[in-house]
């Protein structure tokens, strides 16, 4: 049985929070649908109220401190994603944004993505699909088909497979499918590896 | 191990007097900057380019001209010169030009420069930028080595039978650094050619310093110029001193905490400590500067950042007192009993001059000229 490392990153500013909850719920999901399949999980929970200031000086100044370093690299090293927001003004918050506006272009390419987002009413469910998901999209990551929105009536619902708790399962299937599908996450590209390309070559144009 | 300080001339609001100097003022400021930076036992002074207010120093060579002219043991260099956008023609005259004013006290650090406008401005492209650093400086090492250069590239106008003048003084080209944050490329073509590298080592953590100094370390070894621990590293640094340090933590502050590239953010005691900014006492800033060594392994040149942010000349002066007086003297004698003999000095005219056999009158004469009459 091989372990997985699943990263989980949580926008939600209140506490407690509901973009936390419905993390949480898909996080569970993914652990169980993972161990169907045979597999081991490991989670990391990366909270961003935590790295609210990090993230702002991160802007500033152009480089992550200590702790948010920590964060990224949690994130860009999981065999898996779960990043979860809330809905403010008809797209992600900007606390969420931020974090993705931090990491190198290229850290989250290729990587399972499940997508999950919160808000008051489901009158805001389809901000998932025309701004959270192109998001992830220009960062070339693989975002599971199914991104799973959890209005606060939902957290009312019944257990029927349309309800919140069959689409958590479902959109969970889909990123253990993903996530079982590839090898474990190989080490990213090193800068400071010698160069593929020689300098000979660069020379020439 | 040479001594020094650099600059990036910009022109920034005192915000304890809500002040703003004059261009004309900065730029006698900075003028007086390198001569003290002089008197006070430094070896090196650097200056910028940029070619965008808030800055002034768009003509970096005819400020260093003046600068020869009021020193006498002054190492001129840049931090940087743009590679990128200047045309390498013009810097292989401009600084060959600088080097017979100066008799030999200069060397270059080449940058890319990262502000996006100045590169339409100068009809390039910002998103070329390693491949314009590449082209441009293979073809101004040619126009210093090669008498006669022929040459056709992606970027620029082909020459045909073109001779860069003045030719190099002595017929030795000035050392050249190549400076980058971030870009391993640019510490690869350092290391390929057996030039200087510098790590800017002022706005961001250590480790990262210590990753492109390895990098480049690594690779000047692979492309035989020597071991690793031989390569020629510079290393910027960020200090700001008074005699008692809760004074100096107490003046610089203001200017700390609105600084373009890093004000509004961390404050000053997070950001000391995530970078090698240094504000406190003489003896803290030589602990602190001995331990870059640490990191970065036995280099060659340390430069040091002090007139930035609006902070006024007179306390810029002061400044250099300090480091004159109480910080460079104990540097130079911890960091020569810590260094091995077999590592070397930062090349100087002198060096090469010897390196190279010795001195060689390099004119260039033009078959008999009409001015001259000289036949070749």
């Amino acid at each position: 049985m091989t372990t997985r490392t699943l990263a989980v990153v949580s926008g939600g500013l209140s506490n407690p929070s509901s973009t936390r909850l419905l993390a949480d719920r898909l996080t569970a999901a993914t652990v169980a649908a993972l161990k169907a399949r045979g597999e081991d999980t490991t989670v990391e929970v990366v909270e961003l109220r935590a790295h609210a200031r990090d993230l702002a000086d991160n802007l500033v100044t152009g480089f992550a401190n200590q702790a948010l370093r920590t964060a990224v690299e949690t994130v860009t090293g999981a065999d898996g994603l779960i990043a979860v927001t809330p809905i403010f003004s008809a797209s992600y918050s900007g606390l969420f944004k931020t974090f993705f506006d931090v990491l190198d272009k290229a850290a989250l390419v290729g990587k399972p993505v499940l997508l999950g987002a919160t808000a008051g009413t489901a009158r805001h469910s389809l901000a998932l699909e025309h701004a959270v998901r192109p998001l992830f999209s220009y960062l070339r990551a693989v975002t599971v088909p199914t991104a799973v929105f959890a209005a606060s009536e939902d957290w009312a619902g019944a257990g029927t497979d349309d309800a919140l708790a069959g689409r958590i399962d479902r959109a969970a299937g889909e990123l253990a499918d993903l996530v079982t599908g590839r090898p474990a996450t190989a080490r990213p590209v090193d800068p400071f590896d010698d160069p593929t390309t020689s300098f000979e070559d660069l020379l020439k144009g | 191990m040479q001594f020094g300080i650099f600059t990036v001339s910009d022109i920034t609001t005192d915000p304890t007097t809500g002040r703003t100097p004059s261009e004309a003022e900065r730029i006698k400021a900075v003028v007086a900057i390198a001569q003290k930076a002089e008197e006070v036992g430094l070896d090196v002074f650097a200056l910028g380019e940029h070619h965008n207010p808030p800055f002034f120093s768009s003509s970096p060579t005819t400020t260093l001209a003046y600068v020869a002219a009021k020193t006498s043991a002054l190492q001129l260099s840049t931090s940087t010169t743009l590679i990128t956008t200047n045309d390498p023609v013009k810097i292989a005259e401009d600084y060959a030009m600088l080097q017979h004013l100066a008799d030999g006290r200069v060397d270059l650090m080449m940058g890319r420069g990262n502000t996006g406008p100045v590169y339409p401005w100068f009809g390039k492209d910002i998103r070329d930028g390693i491949e314009l650093a590449v082209e441009n400086y293979a073809l101004l090492r040619r126009l210093w080595r090669e008498d006669v250069v022929d040459w056709e590239g992606k970027f620029r106008t082909p020459l045909q039978g073109f001779t860069s003048t003045p030719r190099p003084l002595d017929g030795v080209p000035p050392f050249v650094w190549h400076g980058s944050i971030r870009s391993p490329q640019i510490a690869e073509q350092a290391a390929y050619y057996g030039d200087g590298f510098f790590h800017n080592h002022i706005f961001w953590p250590p480790e990262h310093t210590q990753k492109m100094v390895e990098f480049y370390r690594r690779r000047y070894e692979h492309y035989g110029h020597g071991s690793a621990d031989q390569a020629i590293v510079g290393l910027g640094g960020q200090v700001f001193m008074r005699k008692n340090s809760q004074d100096a933590v107490k003046e610089f502050r203001p200017y700390f905490d609105v600084a373009p590239v890093y004000g509004h953010g961390p404050s000053l005691e997070e950001f000391t400590s995530q970078t090698p900014l240094t504000v406190g006492s003489p003896e803290q800033v030589i602990e602190r500067t001995l331990g870059f060594r640490d990191y970065v392994g036995d280099y060659q040149r340390q430069l040091f950042l002090l007139d930035h942010a609006g902070l006024p000349l007179k306390t810029v002066l002061e400044q250099l007192d300090l480091l004159g007086e109480e910080v460079v003297p104990v540097l130079r004698k911890e960091f020569a009993a810590l260094k091995p003999a077999h590592v070397p000095d930062a090349p100087t005219h002198a060096s090469l001059v010897a390196a190279g056999g010795g001195a060689k009158d390099s004119t260039v004469h033009a078959p008999a000229d009409d001015v001259t009459g000289q036949a070749r």
